[in-house]
């Protein structure tokens, strides 16, 4: 007798969508590590909205996840998710965007959030690369890569992501590669849990297009070993010089902090006191 | 002043302030936006009432910003505003037009300034009439309404809201920087006069393939968090929400069924004042302030014995051209006053055809108040 085997994941997936990523990429690892923390954590779906960009990110959520999702311009994810979640705080919002989206175009809206502190979780995905328009070089890529519009090698300095969100007021920062994947899930678990503006960076495979840069073309496994082999957790990482940390990619949960006050809480707040002002 | 704007009241206010308390009276919940001249006192009032109305007042860190928080608020179930002039609409168009394109109801204030760039920021100009309309991407409609006064910036904003909801799209008040900032008389309406729109919303989850776009008639909006599993983007998408990024005949559809939602309730939506239209030989078209040096031309003329009537569209977009074609088989000639080089002068003109003779007349001085005499000159000159 054929036996029907149901992915135990797939009711989170609004029906039978074909996934329109290239081969290789690692948008399924991370949207299985998404799903698999709200299915660790046991909560209703519905009560989760996704909103995401323009970019290979913004696919892993729209339309395949079935719950509220919401895919807008380019770059600029947190700020519709910022006045949805002010409107509606009951529901966790969950932004999925890549590196490019943050931190290029979507710069802005990315360090303000960290600085509200809005109760958002942030899934970034960074490749390293424009995937989508054609292996254009992007703020995160690395010093000297040859891209389609840097044939020369590209002349500028990667931003590190985490260490902006850091910097910039996020209170819950975590780094993984797609390598990762279990730490991951239970990052992203702790992120949708905390009350205030987390931010998951997750250095991704883009065999695609950035393989085609460091020789690994169409190579995820490559990428992924190579992932493996570079990762160093962050507490070895405190322990060693910048140099012997230079070409690592430093990963785990950089900070956790419970204490500083979340926006939505505070706007209700000030709700509280406008009113009791105006009784006086 | 604690859960909503008293209504039957008089007061004397500012327009912008009028603006802010139209907005809380038309149940605004939800207000985003960024300081620039001369729209700042409408986020300077509501950073203080909308907390009081259990509302949500956010400084946001750029125009981009103020819109899509507006739009993210409007889709959490909210009504929701911005306010800004001509350089935030310029930065807010692309947001505006997947404000469009998700149709989704929200308000977007401009009150106009001297321009182009940074301009003249205290200066009244009549300068983005045309980039409200065709300033994003694409084709599509856009509702935009013409206030003259503050008592018009309340009524206006609330108007504005009221169509935004039926229409499921984004509404301009398109304001200027002398509207803004005169005070005048406002009344605030009665109880039983207010009349406030809802959206029609989704009520029930209907399976992977509800039809909650693209419906001329108005489709229902799954608003979040309520297990309704809105499917929302926006690129170019089917009834169901569903992306087909190359079939052009899905396009094809999505455009078209985008802008007849607004020109097939053209009726519904456009407004007119016309005032001594009925013998007129000459119509003098104008919209916004302008309308009010207008207004005086007309009782000087008719004083001295010409025949000369106002034609004031409230609603500048969608443009009123069925009522321009008529107004032209009127009269003799129009004359077309707008505080710019002409932005809707090429609109009247073809609407007018060949029926009448179709005269542009900006203010001698840009970003001044037209004497009536200038506008009596030009009617004497073409009688």
């Amino acid at each position: 007798m054929e036996k029907k085997i149901n992915h135990p994941l797939q009711k989170y997936f609004r029906g039978p969508i074909n996934y329109t990523t290239c081969p290789g990429c690692g948008n399924g690892i991370i949207s299985q590590a998404i799903l698999w923390a709200i299915e660790d954590l046991a909560m209703d779906f519905d009560k989760f909205a996704f909103v995401s960009g323009i970019g290979c990110s913004g696919w892993i959520p729209s339309p395949s996840y079935n719950t509220d999702v919401l895919h807008v311009t380019h770059g600029r994810s947190i700020a519709f998710a910022t006045g949805l979640k002010l409107a509606t705080p009951n529901i966790k919002v969950i932004v999925t965007a890549g590196d490019g989206d943050t931190s290029a175009i979507g710069g802005n809206h990315f360090i303000h959030a960290c600085r509200r502190n809005i109760d958002l979780t942030m899934i970034c995905v960074n490749n390293q690369i424009y995937g989508m328009t054609g292996g254009q070089v992007a703020p995160s890529t690395p010093y000297h890569s040859k891209t389609t519009t840097t044939p020369y090698g590209s002349i500028e300095r990667p931003f590190d992501l985490s260490q902006v969100a850091i910097s910039a007021g996020a209170t819950m920062v975590a780094r993984w590669t797609t390598f990762q994947a279990r730490q991951l899930r239970k990052s992203i678990a702790k992120a949708i849990l905390h009350n205030g503006f987390s931010f998951i960076e997750i250095i991704s495979q883009c065999p695609v297009q950035y393989g085609k840069v460091i020789g690994k073309r169409n190579n995820a496994v490559d990428m992924l070993m190579d992932y493996k082999n570079r990762s160093i957790n962050v507490r070895k990482a405190k322990k060693l010089s910048p140099d012997e940390v230079k070409d690592k990619i430093v990963v785990g949960e950089f900070i956790e902090d419970k204490q500083v006050p979340e926006l939505t809480q505070e706007v209700k707040r000030l709700r509280k006191e406008a009113v009791s002002r105006c009784q006086k | 002043m604690i859960n909503n704007s008293k209504t039957n009241k008089t007061d004397f206010l500012q327009g912008n302030i009028a603006c802010a308390e139209g907005a809380i009276m038309a149940g605004c919940k939800f207000f985003a936006g960024y300081p620039i001249t001369p729209a700042s006192e409408i986020a300077h009032h509501l950073s203080k009432r909308m907390f009081e109305v259990d509302g949500t007042f956010i400084q946001t860190e750029d125009e981009i910003a103020a819109i899509a928080n507006i739009v993210g608020a409007s889709w959490g179930g909210v009504k929701s505003m911005t306010a800004t002039s001509g350089p935030g609409i310029s930065l807010m168009q692309e947001n505006i037009g997947l404000a469009v394109a998700t149709e989704t109801p929200c308000v977007i204030v401009n009150v106009q300034r001297g321009a182009p760039s940074t301009g003249s920021p205290s200066v009244h100009l009549q300068g983005d009439i045309l980039q409200s309309k065709f300033g994003s991407q694409g084709d599509y409609q856009i509702i935009a309404l013409a206030p003259a006064s503050p008592q018009e910036m309340f009524d206006f904003t609330i108007k504005a809201f009221n169509l935004a909801e039926q229409f499921r799209t984004p509404v301009f008040v398109l304001s200027d920087s002398l509207v803004g900032h005169m005070r005048e008389r406002v009344n605030f309406p009665l109880q039983e006069e207010l009349i406030l729109s809802e959206r029609k919303k989704l009520e029930h989850y209907q399976g992977i393939h509800q039809k909650i776009f693209l419906d001329e008639e108005v489709a229902p909006m799954p608003v979040f968090g309520k297990g309704l599993k809105a499917n929302i983007t926006g690129s170019t998408h089917k009834e169901d929400g569903f992306r087909n990024v190359s079939d052009p005949k899905i396009m094809d559809n999505a455009i078209k069924k985008l802008t007849n939602k607004i020109l097939k309730h053209k009726e519904e939506i456009i407004e007119i004042n016309e005032h001594e239209i009925d013998d007129a030989e000459v119509a003098i078209l104008s919209y916004g302030l302008t309308s009010r040096a207008v207004l005086e031309t007309v009782k000087i003329a008719r004083k001295n014995g010409i025949k000369v009537g106002s034609f004031r569209p409230i609603t500048v977009w969608p443009f009123p051209e069925e009522e321009v074609e008529k107004l032209s088989r009127r009269v003799k000639t129009i004359i077309v006053c707008e505080n710019n080089l002409g932005q809707l002068f090429p609109f009247v003109k073809s609407a007018a055809c060949e029926h009448c003779k179709v005269i542009s007349l900006p203010p001698k001085v840009l970003g001044t108040l037209y004497y009536p005499e200038e506008i009596l000159e030009k009617i004497k000159e073409v009688i």
